[in-house]
Formats: structure tokens, sequence, C-alpha cells
């Protein structure tokens, strides 16, 4: 029997506020522990909430971007449940009218393109994190309570591992784009739960379907949806059946492992939230949000090969992610040749930071040093094999390639003169080589080439050297 | 008649963890019984063209500007737990 994957995302992402969604707490990552919380955060009697109207800003962006539509009348819902990271009881959240429905992203897998749906967007507040130790309690840290944070909900609309994998890539991008959050899956402004059922080729209905949690990256995402859709596989083919159940993937195991069994629906009993009135967005407060919707990324890929005449894997490369098309448009407006800024951002830059384990802001390269140093090879100031030793001292210590190659004495010599002098004493104690040249051996002349530069450090005008050698040894 | 059980009666208790005897049970579902059948006198109003609302207050967009303040130290935050630990809250372990 063959059958099919049915796969769907839930995906919490944090909102980069400057306050709390519901107190004027620091949202921030990375603080002393229950440094960031005020009484509102800390749920005591007494205190009232008052919505951030960034946060519902940043919703509505990240709506907008997922090609939600927007509702005119929402609210703000409590669901009840108990647990330590939650200190009220209840999670203020959104229920039945929720800020974005009816969304859609395209993803690309195996060169098709695919529509997956996005069933809804909602704002809420994250809880505390807890830590837990082996002496029979857990810590908790407020400051992550109350930081604003949007569900995304997908469609059941993927049907391989590989598609969940394109379609968080794909929302991370666009989110990441829209500014209103990081997407740092290791610091958890990105967390995602997967949902996966299979049923045989042709069956109507859906099966019974899992849960994974504790995914800590997307290569875990797929690793463990991998692993979920082949045991379900089994179990189904040895005559058992699939229970509901909440597993986590095990990152050494490469298993999913049983958390528990779901037995029911959970009853979270939501109610229209009292401490909140509701809340009406107008199509003017639509409009001005989607006015500050920058450029996204398949539009940003189209431009690149509309516009700077790329191809359609550079386009696609350099904008899937925005700092590295940004970091592009940048070199490129510093006057650096299109074709050789995506060439170098690709190449030796990529190169370097999967190396190093660092992201572009972490370089001392800046977008005005590569442009300059592209400029430096376009006219002809230093070679192409130069400007590695340029990009090296850049991309580490910074500052000016103009002045590094200078100060370094790194100038391609491409007077002909000095280049005719030097040739001219390496044809002279080279005889045998420009013998198998006239015998049309071309690894002669390569050989040559290589004592020019070896003698001027690569410092030496490789064409001019070619066509300079050519010439000295047809006049003898 | 409003139509409660004293399973549903449990089963919210249980929600709420609030432990109560078989008598409680018996006993709330009565007193919830006659709540409900109070609020259902409601009912009886036409409510043929009133829109639904979900608040009491005729108040919408209470906002407030994104500007992050602190108002209390992590001491005065730690200050009224039961109990603590260094910088954190401390709470009887929630997994086995």
């Amino acid at each position: 029997m063959n059958f099919e994957t049915i796969i769907g995302l839930e995906v919490h992402v944090e909102l980069k506020t400057a306050s709390k969604i519901f107190s004027p707490s620091p949202n921030a990552f990375g603080a002393a522990p229950n440094t960031n919380v005020n009484p509102i955060d800390l749920g005591y009697p007494g205190v009232l909430p008052v919505l951030n109207e960034e946060a519902v800003n940043f919703a509505m962006k990240a709506a907008m971007a997922l090609n939600c539509q927007i509702a005119t009348d929402t609210k703000f819902d409590r669901k009840n449940y108990f647990y330590p990271d939650n200190p009220k009881a209840y999670q203020i959240s959104q229920f039945d009218q929720p800020i974005g429905e009816h969304g859609w992203i395209e993803i690309e897998v195996g060169g098709k393109t695919k529509r997956i749906g996005i069933t809804r967007l909602h704002l809420e507040e994250d809880a505390g994190k807890l830590t837990h130790g082996d002496d029979g309690y857990s810590l908790v840290d407020f400051n992550r309570q109350g930081t604003p944070l949007i569900e995304i909900v997908s469609e059941p609309d993927m049907r391989s591992p590989e598609e969940a994998y394109a379609y968080l890539e794909k929302l991370k991008n666009i989110i990441q784009y829209t500014g209103v959050s990081d997407c740092k899956m290791e610091e958890g402004s990105l967390r995602c739960d997967a949902n996966l059922s299979i049923r045989p080729i042709g069956q109507e209905e859906f099966g019974v379907k899992t849960e994974l949690k504790n995914l800590n990256s997307f290569a875990f995402v797929q690793k463990g949806l991998e692993f979920e859709e082949k045991r379900q596989e089994k179990v189904l083919l040895s005559g058992g059946e699939i229970l509901q159940e909440t597993r986590r993937y095990d990152e050494k195991t490469k298993e999913t492992i049983l958390m528990r069994v779901k037995e029911g629906s959970d009853d979270y009993r939501y109610f229209p939230e009292p401490d909140l009135v509701p809340l009406y967005i107008d199509e003017e407060w639509k409009e001005r949000i989607r006015g500050e919707i920058p450029e996204l990324p398949d539009k940003r890929k189209k431009r690149f090969i509309d516009e700077l005449g790329l191809s359609e894997y550079d386009a696609a490369n350099l904008t899937g992610a925005k700092e590295m098309a940004d970091f592009f448009e940048a070199t490129v407006e510093y006057g650096a040749d299109v074709k050789q800024a995506s060439n170098w951002l690709m190449g030796e830059i990529s190169g370097y930071m999967n190396k190093h384990q660092k992201e572009l802001h972490d370089l001392a390269l800046t977008p005005e040093s590569l442009g300059k140093m592209i400029k430096l090879i376009e006219d002809g100031t230093i070679s192409s094999k130069i400007a590695k030793k340029v990009f090296a001292e850049l991309v580490d210590k910074g500052g000016d390639p103009e002045k590094i190659v200078k100060e370094k004495g790194l100038v391609q010599i491409s007077d002909e003169g000095q280049l005719k002098e030097i040739i001219t004493g390496i044809l002279d104690v080279n005889e045998q080589s420009i013998i198998d040249y006239k015998n049309g051996k071309d690894r002669a002349l390569g050989f040559l080439v290589g004592q020019v530069m070896k003698q001027t450090k690569g410092q030496a005008n490789p064409p001019m050297v070619n066509k300079i050698l050519k010439e000295e040894m047809d006049k003898r | 008649m409003a139509d409660i059980s004293s399973d549903q009666v449990k089963h919210v208790a249980n929600l709420a963890r609030l432990a109560i005897t078989d008598e409680e049970a018996e006993r709330f579902t009565k007193q919830l019984s006659s709540i409900l059948e109070y609020a259902e006198q409601l009912n009886e109003l036409d409510t043929t063209g009133v829109e639904p609302t979900t608040h009491v207050l005729d108040l919408k967009n209470v906002l407030r500007k994104d500007e992050p303040k602190k108002t209390i130290t992590q001491e005065e935050a730690l200050k009224n737990a039961p109990d603590k630990k260094g910088d954190y809250f401390r709470v009887p372990s929630i997994l086995e």
C-alpha cells in the first residue's frame, strides 16, 4: 500500500517591539532573569493590561505580507490553563477573530512552485521560560512573559518534509523582510510545531495526526517529519493504529519519542478577555500599514532578474535572506559591477561565513569596502587573485581597499615596459619552453605565465602578461 | 430549564484544579443550574437587529505607545515569591 503524507505547521514568531504586548516592560532577549518584569507580567491582582499599538501594527504587517485578509472587528480572548510559565493561569490570545485569515505563500520544491495556505495569524502573549532541574524543582524567568507573539497556522497543504522545510524557509524570509522579527530559532524568536498524518493514496479523509514538538532547527523539523512518516507507515502496515500523540524529536537518536497521548480535545474554556476592549481596524489603519511593507522576496528576486540582469539562480540565492540582498544592493549602489558583487557574495563571502559560522553583520567587511574593492578589480588596479588578499584583510579587519592595496604594495603591474623587461629576463632562461610553445604545447605558455606571476608576487596584469609573452616569443 | 449534569460540574472543577466531593458536586449542580436558569430570562428579550457584543463598555481601541519602561527591580519582583533560587522563581518540578 502506498501512502500520502499530510503536513501542517504551527509557527510562533516573537515580535521585536520595544516593550511588551500588554505592559511597558522592555522586550529584550538575553537580560538577567526576572529583570524585565512588572506587576502586569507577573499577574498581580488588580493590574490591567493595555494593548501595545506597535504589536498590532507588526502583526498586521506580517499578516499582510503573508497575503492574509485583515480583520476589521477583532478582539482578545482568554485561554485558560495551569502551567508555571504562566503566572495568570490564562494566556491572552485570540480565538474566533484572529487579526489575519485566508493567507498563502508560494514555495518552490523540485523546480515547481506550490501555494501553501495560511489558515490564520493571531496575536497573543508569550509565556515565561522554565528551566527544569533534576532536584525536583523548576526555575522560572518571566522576562519573556508578555512578549508579543504571532501564531501562524498553515493549512494541511504540505505533502512532504521537504515542502515543510521550504515553507519554513520562505515564511522566515518573508517575515524577516517585513522587519517585525529576527526569526532566530536559536533564540526562540521563531518556534515550530508540526502535525503529520498519512493516508492511503486515493483516500479522501485524513488519517490520525501526531504533533511534533521540540524542533530546534528547520533541519530537525524535516528530519523529525521524515522519521515520523516512516514510523506511521510501519505502524499502519503492521496492522496497528496511529494514536493522537504529542511526540518530540530527539536530536541524538534522530527519532521521535512519545511525550503524551492526547485524550479528547483540549478544553481551554476560551472567553472574551474582559480586561481589554475590542479592537477595530479601519481601512485607513490597514492602508497605512500596507504602505509600510517593504519589497518582499519574490518581488525583489524578480527585480534583480529584470532590472539588474541577474540569473534566476543568483537572484534566488541573493534574495534568500534579507541581509544578503540588502548587502548586495548596497554594494552595487557603491558602484560595483552587478555580476562581480553577486559572485563575491555567493562565493568568497558565503564561503567565509560558512567556515567561520558568521553572519554578514559579524564581518568587518562593508558594502562600501566591497564595492570599492570590486571597482579596483574592474579598473585593473588589482587582479582577481590579488583581490583575494585584499578581501582577507577587509573581512577580518575592515578598512579602505585603496589604502590596503597601496600600503601592501599590491597594485597590479600594468606598465608595458616594466612587464616586457621581466618577461624578457624569464624567456632568456627558459629556452626549452619557447621551443615547446612553438611546437604547440599550450602548457608551456601556462608555465611561463606562472614564472612571471611568481617573480611579481602575483601582481602582473594577467591579460597583458599573456599578450606580451606571445609577442616576445614570436619575435624569437 | 437549564440542563447541567454533575459530571459537567466535576469536569469544570477539575479544569479549575478544584477538589470537590461528590456531595459538593451535587450541591453545586443544583446551584449552578438555578444560576443558569436565572440568566436564561435574558432569552425572553427580542434581540432581533441587535449586534452581538463581546464587551459591556462602549469603548474600542484603547492602545499604548510602544515605549519601554522599567518599573520594578528583580529584587522587588522576587520579594513576594513563596520560593525562589538566585535570580529565579522556584516551583515544584512539572516534569516527572
